[in-house]
């Protein structure tokens, strides 16, 4: 397969989780969404480091800035962050069981979202409220299932 | 495969651009106007997946438009046209009022209000940022929507409009946190200005002296004096007035007179200067029926 096909899967599964982040759900169910965009990214950082990086985190999050109507540059500097980390550590998260890289997915998470606040609270006089961190527990729980579902695609089209 | 040190500098790398490179955006895009028009293309870029999250919103709404039956239909219509029959009648004082009002103001030298241009945008159900109050509305630049336009609807004032692309713009709520507004009092004409509280359906009146004639209850109209809103718009009714022994002002709070959270349709105004003569015609047409 050629490197150019591989990235069209790549993006388009980004395209995707940008879908899914600004896709409306009912009210109550808003603070429980997962960050799709996280989990997808980072699924593509530890499977393969030395595409998908910084590069692409910056961008992705520059899109999801513009999307959520955001000040721009916020989820770029949080995401880098994220990837950052992701990228150093990849052989160590590879080789952990799925519940405990669901973990390591919570705590990056967490992570984004406190370097997000920071961000506008540097901006703008916010507060915080505790229903925004829900998101932290289905992003953990939906991490294996993302892991599959990506590595299905990944081993069938053959993306290295 | 390169040597591991070598990919780790690199990375490191760029991390520091990126990093710079998010903070100068942070900083560009919050401090300098200019940079707007260049939000306006970047949003373009992105606006196919703003209006594809949208869909499922639209079938569910066809789907539930599909289901009602005839009867209530039937019953629908016939509410709207007794609604419009009235609003008719309603329309021929207003016209006669408009004038009167227009003659006196000439007699008294204050400026004639003019007729503005009116869009009506619907909104677009998209998530947005946790950290602020805004809706997306399907009107652009190239429907004219500038930054800065007010944003209304049949009940009063919604927000005004913060970012704009070719086809969609964002509208920031008035109990946004960064949002104030303008208002005097209807009942006696003391101004303030009502800020956001960051709650949707909430405004703080801050700098109120606690012997002000502020009343539970009292209606707050955009006082015109921002240059922002045009004046006379409902916006919010008090709903608290408290005073603390040692404190300097007392405590405002008001809850907008819009369902904020309920909005499907909004107005958008321009400036009624450029549109005098459509105004002329307009009564010249009225004048001769």
């Amino acid at each position: 397969m050629t490197p150019a096909n591989g990235r069209l899967k790549v993006l388009l599964s980004l395209i995707l989780a940008l879908l899914l982040t600004v896709l409306p759900v009912p009210e109550p169910l808003d603070s429980f969404r997962p960050d799709w965009v996280l989990l997808v990214l980072g699924y593509w950082c530890m499977a393969l480091p030395n595409r998908v990086s910084i590069g692409y985190a910056w961008i992705t999050g520059l899109a999801v800035d513009l999307l959520l109507g955001a000040p721009l540059g916020i989820h770029s500097l949080a995401l880098s962050i994220i990837v950052y980390i992701i990228v150093m550590n990849y052989r160590l998260i590879r080789n952990i069981s799925l519940w405990q890289q669901a973990l390591i997915v919570g705590f990056l998470t967490m992570l984004n979202k406190l370097i997000i606040f920071w961000a506008e609270r540097l901006l703008f006089d916010i507060s915080i409220t505790p229903m925004y961190l829900w998101s932290i527990l289905t992003t953990m729980l939906i991490w294996p299932w993302i892991f599959l579902i990506l590595r299905k695609i990944r081993r069938q089209f053959a993306i290295r | 495969m390169k040597p591991i040190f070598a990919t780790s500098t690199s990375l490191q790398l760029r991390l520091f651009f990126a990093v710079i490179a998010s903070f100068s955006l942070i900083i560009v895009d919050s401090k300098f106007d200019s940079f707007a028009n260049v939000r306006i293309y970047l949003n373009t870029a992105v606006s196919p997946l703003i209006y594809a999250a949208d869909i499922p919103s639209e079938m569910l709404k066809g789907v539930s438009n599909n289901v009602v039956n005839r009867r209530d239909l039937r019953k629908q219509v016939k509410a709207q046209r007794d609604k419009l029959f009235i609003q008719q009648v309603q329309l021929l004082e207003l016209k006669h009022l408009k004038e009167e009002n227009k003659r006196l103001r000439a007699l008294l030298n204050s400026p004639v209000h003019s007729d503005q241009r009116k869009l009506v945008a619907e909104i677009i159900t998209v998530n947005s940022d946790p950290y602020s109050l805004q809706v997306v509305i399907n009107k652009g630049a190239l429907d004219g929507l500038y930054i800065g336009q007010p944003v209304l609807n049949e009940q009063g004032v919604v927000g005004q409009i913060v970012d704009v692309s070719a086809t969609y713009s964002r509208v920031l709520l008035i109990s946004d946190v960064t949002h104030g507004i303008p208002v005097r009092v209807q009942r006696n004409d003391i101004r303030a200005i009502a800020n956001g509280s960051g709650e949707l359906n909430s405004l703080n009146l801050p700098y109120m002296p606690h012997s002000t004639d502020v009343q539970v209850g009292d209606i707050l109209v955009t006082s015109g004096l921002g240059g922002v809103f045009p004046e006379g718009y409902p916006v919010a009714t008090v709903t608290e007035f408290s005073y603390q022994i040692g404190q300097p002002y007392a405590q405002v709070e008001a809850k907008p007179i819009v369902a904020l959270e309920r909005i499907r349709y909004v107005l958008l105004i321009w400036d009624g200067e450029d549109n005098s003569s459509d105004n002329e015609t307009e009564t010249n047409k009225g004048g001769t029926l």
